[in-house]
């Protein structure tokens, strides 16, 4: 009996935890007119969240287009396609490995700076102070996050992709030597503008959305005690992280399912 | 850090964001071999179309002129309509032939249209009425197995189905 009653108050929890989280949600999207207006806020929370994120995207983005083309030439050469390469490259980066690997990246980066910054203002009792001066803390905290978020992220992925293709040019023209003719024409021949690099774009701005609700949501319901906010912010990495991969199995699956 | 300094930071980096995304689409995708120009439409019936996708090229000796639009199978006579858009600034006889052809071994399927000597051109809507379907690599070692690809002269012409 205490079992099934432990399954039970597990399940409310669980339940409890959902609503409370969609309810936090509907409350950010009422507040994201209000903060518009303001919009000197949004501009320095691009700043903060794009602009200071963006060394760490373009290293691991030319990171990953060398050891892609790389890896890839060794398979290809032995087929004669070594041609193909950047067209494997364009399409892995583009589709997936562009807005994946730079979500999770961005949620490491700016969403654990997100969540750290709301639960230290939470822990020192600033959001209880603005509740109390009458100013709206989503409003004027954690929408201005949300729309620097949404924002930023689709601008990284593509960077990300365009610095990798760069990368994997570097590798395979300029090192390998892949004729350079072949290299860009197959892949404009057979990478589609909205289908690929589209449907990147939407898999990047989705998981953007993700990271940033996650770690507002952590950095907000954290416990106002110094574990409290370290726990969030760990918390908030494993959750995005893990939204990240399953969201781009469902995009994936709905966006390139058909040849 | 100053208010201006932040706006043009932020303004940088968007700046820097649209002009990843013109290299991915015209440089590393179709934007800009889509050729925003004028085409027109024609349509060939093949019996069979192999592997040709939409968007597959068609070429004329080579060249790329325009792209597979739609493929579509008639049930009345259970052929493959194929209908493709071809550069406005190229035109081909009425007696063009179009064959389904392969890049490399391995490669894609396109469209190759091989000129006529008629006077007049196709115009809009025109249907091709020359087609050699696409060779099907199984029909063609079943025919050598079955000692027919000796009568058969070109294994081409015998996977093939000239339509009106």
């Amino acid at each position: 009996m205490d079992l099934v009653a432990r399954l039970g108050a597990a399940t409310l929890d669980q339940f409890r935890g959902w609503g409370h989280a969609a309810f936090f949600f509907l409350d950010l999207l009422r507040a994201v007119p209000a903060s518009l207006r303001r919009f000197g806020l949004v501009v320095a929370q691009v700043y903060a969240i794009g602009n200071r994120s963006l060394v760490i995207i373009c290293a691991s983005g030319l990171a990953v287009g060398f050891v892609l083309a790389l890896q890839m030439y060794y398979a290809l050469v032995t087929y004669g396609a070594a041609e193909s390469l950047g067209l494997i490259v364009n399409l892995a980066l583009v589709r997936e490995l562009g807005p994946v690997v730079c979500g999770l990246l961005f949620a490491g980066r700016a969403g654990t700076s997100l969540t750290a910054e709301i639960g230290l203002m939470k822990a020192g009792e600033q959001i209880a102070a603005m509740e109390l001066m009458a100013i709206d803390p989503k409003a004027r905290v954690l929408a201005p996050r949300l729309i620097g978020g949404l924002v930023s992220m689709p601008i990284l992925a593509v960077l990300f992709s365009a610095v990798g293709i760069l990368g994997a040019w570097v590798v395979a023209v300029q090192l390998i030597g892949v004729d350079a003719g072949n290299f860009w024409s197959i892949m404009q021949t057979r990478v589609d503008v909205w289908r690929d690099v589209g449907n990147g774009l939407v898999k990047a701005a989705v998981f953007g959305l993700i990271c940033t609700v996650v770690a507002l949501y952590q950095g907000y319901e954290t416990e106002a005690t110094p574990e409290g906010v370290a726990y969030a912010t760990t918390r908030t990495v494993v959750i995005s992280s893990l939204w990240i991969l399953g969201m781009d199995f469902i995009l994936t699956a709905l966006m390139f399912s058909t040849p | 850090m100053g208010k201006r300094s932040t706006e043009a930071l932020v303004g940088l980096f968007v700046l820097l964001g649209l002009a990843g995304l013109v290299f991915l689409a015209l440089k590393a995708a179709n934007l800009g071999t889509m050729g925003g120009g004028a085409s027109y439409a024609l349509k060939a019936r093949f019996d069979n179309i192999g592997g040709l996708k939409p968007r597959a090229p068609v070429r004329a000796a080579g060249v790329t002129v325009g792209r597979v639009k739609s493929i579509v199978l008639d049930g009345k006579t259970f052929q493959g309509v194929v209908t493709f858009e071809v550069e406005a600034g190229y035109q081909f006889p009425k007696d063009t032939a179009a064959k389904i052809l392969t890049s490399g071994l391995l490669g894609d399927q396109y469209i190759g249209l091989e000129p006529g000597g008629d006077d007049k051109n196709l115009v809009a809507g025109d249907t091709v009425a020359q087609t050699q379907s696409a060779v099907v690599l199984e029909s063609l070692i079943g025919q050598f197995l079955t000692g027919k690809a000796g009568d058969a002269g070109s294994p081409g012409a015998a996977a093939s189905g000239a339509s009106k």
